[in-house]
């Protein structure tokens, strides 16, 4: 019995709404509570009562498919998944040592030592991704830290400093204190007068002398103050030469031509800020998860060719991509998951909106490289752990594992990392091409190290897997405004999911929420049917 | 009891109202020197992606060192494409949908189906002589296509060709 006299806890409280108003009261009340204003999620579905002997045949196992999968089964459904290819989880994909890589015109050997792997698509999860957080934990996958920002990892600008990388600290403190020093200058000659009023000027240009670390002319200088901030010459020590000495801060030109300013905005978005995690072992270990779960009911090396539907039921027509063998499936719904690249080639009895909603979500490119190096010497030589460095380069950036710190024997380091034009680049080329080209770039960052103790490299460009195609779906605000609606409406008994079918592009969460969304109003359909 | 709540505000966020979008005639005519990526027109929550860098180098200016450069990614390095019946890159090569040259001007300039328009992403004069290079390497068009084939193509706006199998 609960005590009547008790106030209601907030969970008690949110559930109570949430059994009475569903899912959209609930997340209101939860908004209103400031409790859930960084997340949709409110929840696993919980589903239930689904009518007996009803089935929903399921296209695709990457997340969505087998989210789907695991909560209508629960509900009552008896599921059945159709997927292209011979593994599960989709873009949620570890290689390690062992493992083929099979791209359209190219397969790869892995040679990664034991322990070893590349995370070839998703690799970050944020903390307000609630969504895969939950999952993780009901399945029990480990997290640990993913460690996004270093501020002792550079950056490298082809047209900064003549072509020598900096570290992030610096230039992000001389990005502050030139700034602030011309802001200063501005307050001081009256320039804003008119925007400021007189008290905001005295206190920003405190502000601007606090924050910015000017010396009491309101300039940006060498101080002891600021080694604090950017780092020394010499660094504080012990004994006769304990003293610190300051370094020179850059110039403000060079400043500006390193682009830092485009991290520090890179860092400040919402998806980029920390707490960052990742699966220990690998990004897959979020499919084998939701697989371990839904594995029986999952038909492999199963390419569907052509997707119908009638008031009775559902029908997916196949090929076995092993044996060649055709067959149909049929099933009273259908939750298709399908990558819009590759569905809009499927023959697919949809509405004239739909399919063209399907025709008008182009693909992203990108491409991943990792490189086995046969020491950690960004950490025992550049004392760099984790993070990332980014250079303006075809690969874009170079990542540090996260994982193993400290430890002997060999890591594999994110060599690239594009989208775009430098994407296509490295797509384009063979895949030893890919690594030559990745060690050549890399080497600006650890010119030392980076060739002498590199051991093998595997890449993995999304274009050229052939169950997808691409990387994510490339939305703009006009698509959006003529096909989301489209394409995310349930018609008959097909209602898409994944990835596409979000406001999360290119995140996991996405698919999740996605698939949540979709087989919350089946059932509601399947129900009232 | 509970008071029933108003469901959700069903108004988009405002950022989307703000975001650039790659309208297909402002893009062209602004001619853009600067490669960005496609990808940064996606309006609302930023994706999983690499920030600054990779998508700002340089693309050649020259017919077959674009191809090599962007195109090759998909279409492959003897432009036959690939892939599964049902998830095929297409072929460029010996395509006869090239033999009309405003086909590849529309496809590249606004993207079909998986692929990504380049506008934005290539300049007028890159996308005029990657076009005439695989007219001409690879198919037996030798004409040239220029930038004034561009800007009339752009200017009659026509829509993008309905076909599942144009490539093939
Ligand atoms: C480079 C890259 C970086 C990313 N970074 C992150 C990140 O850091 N964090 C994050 O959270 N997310 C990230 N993402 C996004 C994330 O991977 C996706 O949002 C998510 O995995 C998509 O799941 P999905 O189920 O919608 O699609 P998918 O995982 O693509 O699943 C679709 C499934 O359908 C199958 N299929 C295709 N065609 C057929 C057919 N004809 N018949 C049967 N089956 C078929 C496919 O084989 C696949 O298994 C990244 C993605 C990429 C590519």
């Amino acid at each position: 019995m609960s005590d009547v006299f008790t106030p209601p806890t907030r969970r008690a409280l949110l559930t109570m709404i949430g059994k009475a108003g569903g899912a959209a009261a609930l997340y209101q009340a939860m908004t209103v509570l400031a409790h859930a204003a960084d997340s949709q999620f409110t929840g696993p579905p919980r589903l239930s009562g689904a009518r007996p002997g009803s089935t929903v045949l399921v296209l695709g196992a990457g997340l969505a498919g087998m989210l789907a999968a695991y909560e209508l089964t629960k509900a009552g459904y008896k599921v059945q998944i159709l997927e292209f290819q011979g593994r599960a989880g989709g873009r949620n994909y570890t290689v390690r040592g062992g493992d083929t890589i099979t791209e359209i015109g190219s397969k790869q050997q892995v040679t990664f030592a034991q322990g070893n792997y590349l995370n070839p698509g998703p690799w970050r999860i944020p903390y307000h991704h609630r969504t895969v957080l939950h999952y993780c934990k009901e399945l029990g996958v480990q997290l640990e830290p993913f460690l996004q920002i270093n501020h002792n990892a550079l950056i490298h600008n082809r047209k900064a400093f003549g072509g020598k990388p900096q570290p992030y600290r610096e230039l992000m403190v001389d990005w502050k204190g030139h700034v602030s020093e011309l802001l200063g200058k501005s307050l001081n000659a009256g320039a804003l007068d008119t925007a400021v009023t007189a008290e905001d000027k005295t206190r920003l240009l405190e502000a601007m002398r606090e924050w910015g670390v000017l010396d009491k002319n309101m300039q940006y200088t060498k101080s002891f103050k600021l080694g604090e901030q950017r780092g020394w010459e010499r660094v504080p020590g012990g004994g006769v030469n304990g003293a610190p000495i300051p370094n020179d801060p850059f110039s403000l030109t060079e400043t500006i031509n390193s682009g830092v300013w485009q991290t520090l905005g890179f860092f400040a978005e919402h998806v980029m800020q920390t707490t960052m995690f990742q699966p220990k072992g690998g990004m897959d270990h979020i499919g084998k998860a939701f697989q371990a779960r839904v594995a029986k009911m999952i038909r492999f090396n199963t390419r569907v060719t052509k997707i119908a539907q009638d008031d009775k039921g559902v029908t997916a027509a196949w090929t076995d991509t092993k044996t060649g063998a055709t067959g149909e499936t049929h099933a009273d719904w259908m939750v298709c998951t399908i990558p819009a690249p590759v569905l809009n080639q499927i023959d697919f009895q949809a509405s004239a909106q739909k399919k063209a909603a399907i025709r008008a979500l182009p693909y992203g490119n990108s491409v991943k490289i990792g490189l086995e190096m046969k020491r950690r010497f960004w950490e025992t030589d550049h004392a760099i752990y984790g993070g990332i460095s980014f250079t303006d380069q075809a690969i874009s950036l170079i990542s540090y594992p996260s994982a193993g710190c400290f430890t002997d024997g060999p890591a594999v380091l994110l060599g690239a990392y594009p989208f775009g034009a430098g994407a296509y680049m490295l797509a384009g080329m063979t895949p030893e091409k890919r690594i030559q080209a990745a060690l050549d770039q890399g080497s600006v960052f650890h010119p030392a190290e980076y060739k002498a103790e590199f051991l093998s490299g595997a890449s993995v460009a999304w274009n050229r897997m052939p169950w997808i195609l691409g990387c994510c779906a490339n939305w703009t605000e006009e698509s959006r405004a003529a096909h989301y609606q489209n394409l995310v409406a349930m018609e008959g008994r097909i209602v898409l999911a994944g990835e596409h079918c979000s406001y999360y592009g290119c995140w996991q969460e996405g698919a999740l929420l996605s698939s949540i969304d979709a087989i919350t109003r089946l059932h509601q359909r399947a129900m009232a049917a | 009891m509970t008071p029933a709540l108003p469901p959700p505000d069903p108004v988009e966020p405002k950022e989307y109202a703000m975001t650039r979008k790659p309208h297909f005639a402002a893009l062209a005519l602004a001619g853009m020197a600067l490669v960005t990526c496609a990808t940064q027109a996606t309006p609302g929550f930023a994706q999983d992606r690499p920030g600054p860098g990779g998508s700002t180098v340089e693309v050649s200016n020259q017919g077959q060192e674009v191809y090599e450069q962007i195109c090759q990614a998909c279409h492959m390095a003897d432009a036959k494409g690939g892939g599964e019946p049902g998830a095929m890159i297409p072929a460029l090569a010996g395509n006869k949908n090239l033999a009309d040259k405003d086909y590849p001007i529309i496809v590249v300039m606004k993207g079909r189906g998986g692929m990504p328009w380049f506008n934005g992403v290539l300049t007028k004069e890159q996308i005029a002589a990657v076009i005439t290079y695989v007219r001409g390497h690879f198919n037996a068009y030798p004409d040239p296509v220029t930038v004034a084939d561009i800007d009339r193509v752009v200017a009659a706006d026509p829509p993008v060709p309905e076909c599942n199998t144009c490539g093939h």
